[in-house]
Parts: C-alpha cells; sequence; structure tokens
C-alpha cells in the first residue's frame, strides 16, 4: 500500500494536515476538523485495512495551549502504521468524543488519559474509575504545569544526606581531572 | 489381650520414637530432593526449628472455636492413628492400644483429621481456606475408595479384622506378605498411598504454589506448630498400616525404620516424576484406575 | 538537576470520597427488617495492637531467637525491581534453604517483610496490611536505595522516600540493585541482630502507633481499612 497516495486520497474529503512520511511503514499526520475524527476511522478500518488500534496517548503542549491526541492504527496487511493526531483546546474542562464503540480497547486508554490528563471522554465505559492511581486528589499528574518534584518535596520526607550528581559533570571530573 | 497401665507410657514412648523419626525423616527426603536439584539443601534439624519458632511466636489470634479445634482434630488423627496400630509386630512395648476390631478404627482415623481440618479451616472464612477444603476433601474422598476395597479384599482374606492377626499371618517368609498373596489389593491401596499423602503430583490442595497453600492459609505461631506436628506424624502413621497390611509389619525398629522409608520413597519417586494434578484429573484417575483394581481384589479372594 | 517550580503548591484541601461500598448505609433484610451497617466499624476489628513483653527468663529468650533467627520465613511479596533479586537465592547457585530462610505465600505464616525495592503509595497500602496480619516478632528488611532515600525515584509524585517513616525496619541492604550476595549478607546480618534480641520492630510499631499512623494517612488519602488490620 502506497501511503502517499492514501494520504492524497483522504485529503480529497478530509481536512488533513501536511504528512509525514517518518518510515516507510510510518506516517504522522493530522487531522485538522475534530469533528469528522469518528468518520475517518471508521473509513479507515473498514476500507482501508487498518483494523488495529496500537495506542491511544496524548502530549501536552502547554505552551500552545493544546493538548494532542495521537491515534496509531495499524494495517497488518499492508505492514503499516499511520498515527493520526489531533489537537484539543487545552481549557478546562477538557472533553472528546469517545471511540470505544468502534474499538473497545480504547477504553482502557480513555480512562488513563482521563487520569493521567484529565480530558474526559463522556460515554466511555467506566471512564471516571481509577486507573493507576488511588485516592487522587490533585492535578492530573501528567500535565506539564504539575511539578512532581514539588509535589514530592511537600508529600514525602527526604532523608537528610542524600547528594545528587549530574552524571555528565561527574563522570568528567573523575575520569579526566585535569580538564 | 487385656488393659495394663503400663501401656500408656509405652504407646507414649512409641509416639515419641515416630515423631522424631518422623521429623529426621521428612527433612532428609527434602535434603535429598535439594541434592538432586544441585542444592546443599536444609540443616537436617531444620524442622525441630521450625517448629520451635512457630511456638515462641508472642502473639496469635483466633477466628472462633473450630479454627482452634481444626488442627487438634488433625493431631488427634495422627496420634490415634498410632495409638491404635501395633507398630512393632510381637513387642510388649509397642503392640499400643491395638484390639479385636482396630483395623476399622484406624480407617477412621485416616479420614478423622482431614475433615477436623476442613471445619476449623472453615471457621477462618478465609476465600483460599474455603477452596482448599473442598478440593482436599474431594480429592482424599476419592482416593481412600481403593484403600476401602483393599482393605476389604485383605480382611476377607485372613477373615480377621485385628491388624495384630493381620500382620502374624504374614510372618514367616517374604512370600508370606499381602504383597505376593494379594497383589491386587495391595496395587489398589497403593494408589491410595500415594493420593493422600499430599506430595506431587496429588498435592494441588496443600502446594504454596497453587491457591496460596490451602486450608491452612489463615494458620500460625502454635496452630501451624500443632499441624507442622502433625505432618510429620501423619504419613508415618498412615504409612505404617500399609505397612503392616501388605508388607509383613516389623519386628524391630530398625526394620520399621527402613521399612518406613522405603514405602515413603515410593511417593517421593512418583512424586518427582510426574507432574502435578489438578483435582478433577485425579479424581478421575483415582476413580478409572484405583476402584476397578480394588473391584477386583475382592472378587478374587 | 532540574529546576523545579517553587510556585507549586499541592492541593491539600480536596479530601477524597470514601468509597461506596464502605459508607454507612442502612439495608432491608428479606424477612423486613432494618439494619444499619457501618463497614469500617461492623466488619472489623478497632483495636490498636499492643506491646508483646520478652520472656521473662533471659536465658528462655535467648533460646527463642536463636529459633527465631534460624528458621526466617519470607513473605513472598515483591514490589519492586529488587523482587527480582530474591529468586535467585532459591536456586543452587545462593540456596538460602541452607539457613533456613523459606518463603511462605501467607503473612499470618511469615516473619520477614522484605521490601524489594520502590513502593507506590497503592502498593504501600497493600504492604502496610500484610505487615499487620504478621505476627509478633516480626521482622522488616528494606533492599534497595529506593527505600532508604527514594532513589532514582527522588522526585516521584507516587512512590515514598523512606520506608522507615511508615513501618519500623530493621535493617537496609543499600543497592541499586542489590545482588543477591548482599541479600544474602544482609540476612546474615539481621540474624546477628535477632540473636542480640534486638530485632523489636513488633513492639516499636505498637509503642509508636499513632506516629506511624498519621504518617501512613498523610499519603494514603483513601483509607478504607481499619486502622490495624488483624
Ligand atoms: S533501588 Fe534501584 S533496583 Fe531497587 S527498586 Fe529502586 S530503582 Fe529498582
Amino acid at each position: 500500500m502506497d501511503m502517499r497516495e492514501l494520504i492524497e486520497r483522504l485529503t480529497s474529503r478530509h481536512k488533513l494536515g501536511a504528512p509525514i512520511f517518518q518510515r516507510p511503514d510510518l506516517t504522522f499526520v493530522d487531522l485538522t476538523d475534530n469533528d469528522r475524527l469518528r468518520a475517518l476511522l471508521v473509513e479507515l478500518r473498514d476500507i482501508e485495512g487498518f483494523t488495529h488500534l496500537v495506542l491511544l496517548t496524548a502530549v501536552d503542549w502547554i505552551e500552545e495551549g493544546k493538548f494532542q491526541l495521537t491515534y496509531m492504527l495499524n494495517n497488518r496487511a499492508a505492514n503499516q502504521t499511520l498515527g493520526l493526531r489531533v489537537y484539543l483546546e487545552r481549557k478546562d474542562p477538557v472533553e472528546f468524543t469517545s471511540i470505544h464503540d468502534i474499538w473497545p480497547t480504547a477504553e482502557t486508554y480513555q480512562r488513563e488519559l482521563r487520569e493521567m490528563f484529565g480530558i474526559n471522554f463522556p460515554g466511555s465505559p467506566r471512564v471516571m474509575d481509577e486507573f493507576i492511581l488511588e485516592g487522587w486528589t490533585d492535578m492530573p499528574p501528567y500535565r506539564r504545569d504539575f511539578d512532581t518534584l514539588a509535589y514530592s518535596q511537600q508529600t514525602y520526607r527526604d532523608r537528610p544526606g542524600r547528594a545528587t550528581n549530574d552524571p555528565r559533570d561527574h563522570m568528567k571530573s573523575k575520569m579526566y581531572p585535569e580538564g | 489381650m487385656t488393659f495394663q497401665w503400663i501401656q500408656i507410657p509405652y504407646a507414649l514412648l512409641t509416639l515419641f520414637i515416630i515423631l522424631n523419626y518422623g521429623m529426621l525423616m521428612t527433612a532428609l527426603i527434602q535434603k535429598i530432593g535439594a541434592r538432586v536439584g544441585g542444592r546443599y539443601g536444609i540443616p537436617i534439624w531444620q524442622n525441630y526449628i521450625d517448629l520451635l519458632k512457630n511456638i515462641a511466636l508472642r502473639s496469635k489470634i483466633s477466628h472462633g472455636v473450630m479454627f482452634y479445634l481444626g488442627p487438634v482434630f488433625r493431631l488427634t488423627g495422627g496420634i490415634g492413628l498410632i495409638l491404635f496400630v501395633p507398630t512393632i509386630y510381637g513387642s510388649v512395648m509397642h503392640q499400643n492400644f491395638s484390639f479385636a476390631g482396630d483395623l476399622i478404627l484406624a480407617l477412621y482415623f485416616v479420614f478423622f483429621g482431614t475433615l477436623g481440618m476442613a471445619l476449623g479451616a472453615a471457621e477462618s472464612g478465609h476465600p483460599h481456606s474455603a477452596i482448599g477444603v473442598s478440593r482436599g476433601l474431594s480429592q482424599v474422598t476419592a482416593a481412600e475408595l481403593p484403600l476401602a476395597l483393599g482393605v476389604f479384599a485383605i480382611s476377607l482374606q485372613y477373615q480377621t479384622l485385628n491388624i495384630t492377626d493381620i500382620v502374624a499371618a504374614q510372618q514367616g517368609s517374604i512370600f508370606n506378605w499381602t504383597l505376593f498373596t494379594n497383589p491386587l489389593a495391595t496395587v489398589a491401596a497403593m494408589f491410595a498411598f500415594v493420593g493422600t499423602m499430599m506430595r506431587a503430583p496429588f498435592d494441588v490442595v496443600l502446594a504454596p504454589q497453587e491457591i496460596p497453600i490451602g486450608p491452612p492459609t489463615e494458620y500460625h505461631s502454635s496452630y501451624l506448630a500443632l499441624m507442622q506436628t502433625n505432618r510429620v506424624l501423619y504419613p508415618i502413621a498412615k504409612t505404617v498400616i500399609y505397612m503392616n497390611l501388605f508388607f509383613g509389619g516389623a519386628t524391630s525398629w530398625p526394620e520399621f525404620f527402613v521399612k518406613i522409608f522405603a514405602i515413603y520413597m515410593v511417593s517421593v519417586f512418583i512424586g518427582v516424576v510426574y507432574p502435578r494434578f489438578r483435582v478433577e484429573q485425579s479424581i478421575q484417575f483415582f476413580l478409572k484406575w484405583g476402584l476397578p483394581v480394588g473391584v477386583l481384589a475382592i472378587l478374587m479372594v | 538537576m532540574k529546576d523545579m517550580d517553587k510556585s507549586f503548591r499541592k492541593d491539600t484541601e480536596t479530601e477524597f470520597p470514601l468509597r461506596e461500598e464502605m459508607r454507612p448505609r442502612t439495608v432491608t433484610a428479606p424477612d423486613g427488617q432494618v439494619i444499619e451497617i457501618d463497614p469500617l466499624r461492623d466488619y472489623f476489628c478497632e483495636e490498636a495492637p499492643k506491646v508483646h513483653r520478652k520472656s521473662y527468663s533471659a536465658i528462655v529468650e535467648g533460646f527463642y531467637n536463636w529459633a527465631r533467627a534460624n528458621s526466617l520465613w519470607i513473605l513472598g511479596f515483591g514490589t519492586g525491581c529488587g523482587a527480582i533479586e530474591m529468586r535467585p537465592l532459591m536456586t543452587p547457585r545462593f540456596d538460602a534453604y541452607r539457613y533456613g530462610i523459606q518463603w511462605r505465600p501467607t503473612p499470618r505464616q511469615a516473619n520477614l517483610l522484605i521490601i524489594s525495592g520502590y513502593l507506590s503509595v497503592k502498593t504501600l497500602k497493600r504492604a502496610i496490611r500484610a505487615y499487620e496480619q504478621m505476627q509478633q516478632p516480626k521482622f522488616v528488611v528494606g533492599l534497595g536505595s529506593c527505600t532508604i532515600n527514594g532513589g532514582m525515584y527522588w522526585d516521584s509524585y507516587n512512590t515514598i522516600k523512606r520506608l522507615d517513616d511508615y513501618l519500623p525496619v530493621d535493617l537496609y541492604i543499600a543497592g541499586c540493585m542489590p545482588r543477591p550476595e548482599a541479600l544474602l549478607a544482609g540476612l546474615m546480618e539481621l540474624k546477628k541482630i535477632i540473636r542480640r534480641g534486638e530485632a523489636e520492630g513488633a513492639n516499636k510499631y505498637a509503642e509508636n502507633f499513632d506516629w506511624y499512623k498519621a504518617n501512613q494517612k498523610s499519603v494514603i488519602k483513601d483509607w478504607d481499612m481499619p486502622d490495624y488490620s488483624w
């Protein structure tokens, strides 16, 4: 399957950004019209043979005020992986459409995103249940304005006497003392 | 045989000897297993230390009366078995409380401990105990059937229910042993033997790798110490019955030790060769192979 | 070193709501009777642990301690990377059995808890329960630098830093990760401590019970178990 040709075909009907052909078998492309996501996913699954949802993950672009969601799809027969990216406004509450009815596995990923990034997927089964954190009351820990070092210092007691070395400087001073 | 007071200390002495023998023998067998696996193995007195450690624990909690009685029943099963079965044939000292119908009583005691344990473990309320108990009971019940049939066969053969008489009938030559006079009954009973020794392949009930260790999940400190004591006594007691019924009994302590060790090793060998069975597999196995042999043994007599 | 956001304040206000199955409720029994249930009070025993005295005679206690030292039963509960270093101890190469060390599957029968590495808050809750269900005297060994000062998880939002804030630790084995030899050496050292009669962690826990509980509850926000799991 030729990915360039596929992207061209899709661009005629969907609003896609500029594709990145990272490897012969790995392509990334942005979808600029969030409302068309489900239509595009169903088309990719049923017509183009991308039957497998590899993963669904998020990136916090705090400077741009955006969350990026990446849907990694795989076409086994053609050995092609397509990363479909959409951008959400980074304002509370963040919500997005659930795709658990297209791929049941998405349910787990959406639970994780809800817990770690605070992105809610209304209608997804058990999405409000705890995923790996237990009794978490602070802001979702994978958001970049959550400072894990500060949090850990305010929560857990340090043992005095712990020293930290920058590995690079440390090795340099040990192995090349003259500089 | 009339009852004499002197029998009580004698019987206790027997118990004491068997207890120590059991402690050392189980450790020795573990050690042999370790050596086969290339390890050094536990010290031979490790059983004593573990026992002492468990007794020395400072706190214990109870889940009710039955929880408490479970290990007691279990130990009663082991001790009772020893007390009512003649250990050494022809010795006044180690004749114990053998009497005319003791074979039936012995069969009863074999089962008694398991039942008591079932009640106690169930009281602890731990789901793993309950699962372990139901598995254990069904397996032991299935495994005991061939034994019962084998025992009926030989009591028909010797026309008695007294173990001493049965042993007496087997004296003289090795070919008088039930093993040779009634091999089918022996085979049937050996099915039950490997089935109830709680060694692989039939140890799914107690094996630590399975549902965490089954009935004794909640037992600790002194309760566990009681059960440990029983775990060394009971197999020996059971082996004594088999020795008496099928392998000509023993006339002296050295003969006793050797024979018990040999019979015990049967189950050990089978254990190292075969992988562990699931409960329904072993039940099927006993009903399919053990039972017909037992029935045949009765028909033969 | 990574810079820290000085203005970051953790949220100390929000309380975690009690789980639904733990909330008090009224139930109507099949025969029409109405029953009030408060799971935390009705299902569990509320008693605090007590301090258990040593035996009165020093000789007996010494004898017992010798037995305890030579029959260490470890709870088979691995928490971090270090758990992988406990398995080789059973193999022919290290063979811990010859020192009377064995692994038990249930906390009731074990008397040594090895915290084998980093402990997330979620696991800490389980570790506390397991520890409390063990019978006295009981010992805790912290394995790896994660249990000492957080190790390489020193800035993690979800792993504790000092194990001795939450459980009474008898011995630490340093390293990331310590090799099985180090573990064996540590266990030998623990034996010596026990024989000297200094491994009284359980009593320490009972004496400073309030302090330990306050520490534990300050990190475990959804505390839905009794104060002491009998
Ligand atoms: S000390 Fe090192 S090896 Fe041990 S748990 Fe922590 S990171 Fe893992």
